[in-house]
């Protein structure tokens, strides 16, 4: 009877001495992160840990944060109670995050905003379980920086996008695999992005490339899309209804909103079951627009040398793009969506595109493409598929 | 057995010391800045610290708030009529938080959290907080940040409980914000333009602080602005205590140089346009914050509005503010809701 007790005692001393571990961790490696010195090197130890508050680097140069490698330095948010991102750098120069997992953050998981010169490499952000519209919106999500490069990263399980780049300027994504988020990569409102040599599959969408409207950076542009494997893209939307995202059909590989200046090719697009690539325009996500500076319509695209392939069966998005172009098509759905809205004042008076305005899709394996004609309640859809040569 | 559980102790011990980094600059403890006299819980300003509050304050999980400016020697604020007044260099804006045992009878047995002090050094604003002790004797610096569970009980009689979050000094700059410089938030002329209860007597305080030369090239107290009080309905409309309020609990990052500008949504007084304020406005990057709901404001229905859904919701991903609150503020939350049913 005296050994239970005493046991107990144990037991409990044993608990409590881990939750004042976890919250030294987190104290710790604040505590370094205020005080770093421009040009240190902050370094993450071996091991799981747990946080309940975001870790922030706030107006510094030159720091390097860096684990033992992605899977083995990771940091735990389940239990966060405090603070709305995982890891949050703001107001930075040549900042670098390197080998380490954020997990299970309850917002988004490592926001960066204002950094000059923010690289992101070997790290991963993921959302354990089955993914829902109770994960947190953004894995990797830079926004308003100036020189992103993201290399060697994981985004898994964001019900917004996994790896996200809004309202940013010079960007590299590269090396990276997105898979299990609403949007796989999403370059928004950003200017000068190269996105190459990803792997983008599972998701809602593969690869998003969106200008929206009322933000501070208001256009995006010159975005490179090369040396993808964006493929399977057909996980059922779960983000939460009035993100922009939540209107993104099921089964997208690569979907253009409204962005100007956007080249893609030379990527595998595969099995992406509703669109392999959507050039579309605002009006067509059926919201409305007040921001008098904002252009919804999409131009200067060139779609070349991608190769295309689905499997043989109807669209499986229920949006209505996919149910009113998947009524019509079946099985042998188009790979390529127009939706056919041009912007007149970049026509000429025959109704074709002045010079640096085209729309072009050419030399695509595999290439079939349907303009949808939104404009008119798809009145007048149909094939277009060798419509979108430009004469320069 | 015995041996086990006295090298567990001793590892709590080890464990729980406080991990501490020296900071150079500022002193260790409270009381050395010499802000207060005689028993430091008595909160009592020594000569030349004078205390203030505002119109419409910042809400803060229902903490009580004690504010206090020190200005240096000869120095005096320089009037603006719309942002955070001028305040010269060396200028220091003191502010503590606690909670009344008893919110019905204020401050007569109190439980002293923080005191936060925001420093108008040369080079720009500084933030760093002290953290009182269990004895309320002293108050210590903390950058890391900590938490501390508190009780009280409500103006209704009701016992609450919240875990009160001191922030990181990270975090200060998270609201304290204007162009990425580090900036006070509170202290404009409409939020001073109040009456305080002085030790002389119950005045303006900009009033106050003209004939004791503590402020310069002030109008008229009738030119000047004023922000009306968010609870009171004979200092403004409905939709003017709603802009205030919102102001004063959003706008230090929703505004155009804050660190939500990113979402498009203003929340300052001034801001003219509808969708920019969140009249139908939808979301950019709210993620689950949405709460399924499809603007911002929806006009004449709040429960369809994301900015009522997070103010209203717990969860630290999708609630607002970010920080500072763990207690829905019920109160403020129902004059949002008033304002946005009662719009057409």
């Amino acid at each position: 009877m005296r050994k239970l007790p005493v046991t107990l005692l144990f037991i409990f001393i044993g608990s409590s001495f881990a939750l004042h571990a976890q919250k030294d961790f987190q104290k710790k490696y604040q505590s370094q992160m205020i005080l770093a010195e421009d040009g240190s090197v902050i370094e993450l130890p071996e091991g799981t840990f747990t946080l309940t508050n975001t870790l922030s680097l706030e107006g510094k140069k030159k720091i390097t944060i860096r684990g033992k490698g992605m899977d083995k330095t990771i940091l735990s948010f389940k239990g966060q109670t405090d603070g709305a991102e995982g890891i949050r750098v703001s107001d930075g120069t040549d900042i670098l995050l390197e080998g380490f997992t954020v997990q299970d953050a309850k917002g988004d998981a490592i926001k960066t905003m204002h950094v000059t010169g923010i690289t992101f490499k070997n790290v991963k952000t993921e959302w354990t379980g089955v993914p829902g519209p109770q994960n947190g919106g953004y894995g990797l999500y830079p926004v308003q920086c100036i020189g992103v490069t993201i290399d060697h990263c994981v985004a898994i399980g964001a019900s917004d996008a996994g790896i996200y780049v809004g309202q940013s300027q010079d960007i590299v994504v590269k090396n990276s695999k997105a898979y299990h988020n609403v949007a796989g990569i999403e370059i928004e409102n950003s200017l000068r992005a190269k996105v190459y040599d990803n792997e983008a599959y599972e998701n809602t969408g593969g690869v998003l490339v969106f200008d929206l409207p009322d933000l501070i950076q208001k256009k995006g542009g010159d975005v490179k899309v090369y040396n993808n494997h964006i493929h399977d893209n057909n996980f059922e939307n779960f983000a939460p209804k009035g993100n922009i995202v939540a209107k993104v059909p099921t089964g997208t590989g690569i979907l253009i909103l409204a962005t100007k200046g956007v080249e893609v090719y030379n990527n595998k697009i595969l099995n992406n079951q509703t669109l392999g690539t959507g050039i579309i325009s605002y009006y067509t996500m059926q919201k409305p627009i007040k921001d008098k500076l904002y252009d919804p319509i999409p131009s200067a695209i060139s779609i070349h040398d991608n190769l295309y392939e689905r499997t043989a069966t109807p669209s499986i998005s229920n949006d209505p793009i996919g149910m009113i172009v998947g009524k019509k098509y079946g099985a042998d759905m188009p790979h390529i969506l127009f939706d056919g809205i041009k912007n007149s004042k970049l026509l000429d008076s025959t109704g074709n595109w002045l010079p640096g305005h085209c729309i072009s899709i050419i030399n695509n394996k595999n290439q079939s493409i349907v303009n949808m004609d939104v404009e008119h309640m798809f009145k007048d859809m149909a094939r277009a598929d060798d419509l979108f040569k430009c004469n320069k | 057995m015995l041996r086990i559980v006295v090298i567990g102790i001793v590892c709590l011990l080890i464990a729980g010391a406080f991990i501490k980094i020296p900071v150079k600059t500022y002193p260790e403890k409270l009381s050395a800045w010499g802000i207060f006299e005689g028993k430091m819980s008595a909160l009592k300003p020594t000569m030349g610290v004078v205390p203030y509050a505002l119109n419409t304050p910042l809400y803060t999980d229902y903490a009580e708030k004690l504010r206090f400016i020190r200005l240096p020697k000869g120095a005096s604020v320089n009037y603006n009529a719309n942002t955070v007044l001028d305040f010269p260099a060396g200028t220091l804006l003191v502010k503590t938080f606690y909670y009344s045992a008893d919110f019905r009878k204020p401050r007569i047995d109190k439980d002293i959290v923080e005191t936060r002090l925001l420093i108008n050094e040369p080079e720009g604003w500084k933030a760093i907080t002290y953290v009182w002790n269990q004895d309320q004797t002293d108050a210590v610096l903390e950058i890391a940040g900590d938490d501390k569970q508190v009780s009280f009980i409500d103006q209704q009689g009701v016992k609450q409980q919240v875990r009160y979050v001191i922030p990181n000094q990270n975090q200060c700059k998270g609201c304290h914000n204007r162009n990425d410089q580090l900036m006070p938030i509170g202290p404009s002329a409409g939020q001073l333009n109040g009456n305080y209860s002085y030790e002389t007597g119950i005045e303006n305080q900009l009033s106050f602080w003209k004939s004791h030369q503590m402020i310069k090239a002030m109008p008229a107290l009738s030119n000047i602005p004023r922000t009306a009080v968010w609870n009171d309905p004979s200092t403004g409309s409905l939709n003017v205590r709603a802009r205030a309020y919102l102001a004063s609990n959003c706008a230090h990052c929703h505004k155009k140089e804050g660190p939500a500008q990113t979402s498009g949504l203003f929340l300052t007084e001034d801001e003219k346009d509808a969708t920019a304020y969140g009249i139908n406005k939808p979301p950019v990057a709210a993620g689950k914050g949405s709460g399924g709901r499809m603007v911002d404001i929806k006009p004449g229905d709040a429960n369809a509005s994301i900015l009522w859904y997070r103010m209203h919701i717990q969860d630290p991903g999708e609630r607002m503010p970010e920080l500072g609150r763990n207690l829905e503020h019920k109160e403020g939350v129902a004059l949002i809701k008033e304002w946005i049913d009662s719009m057409k």
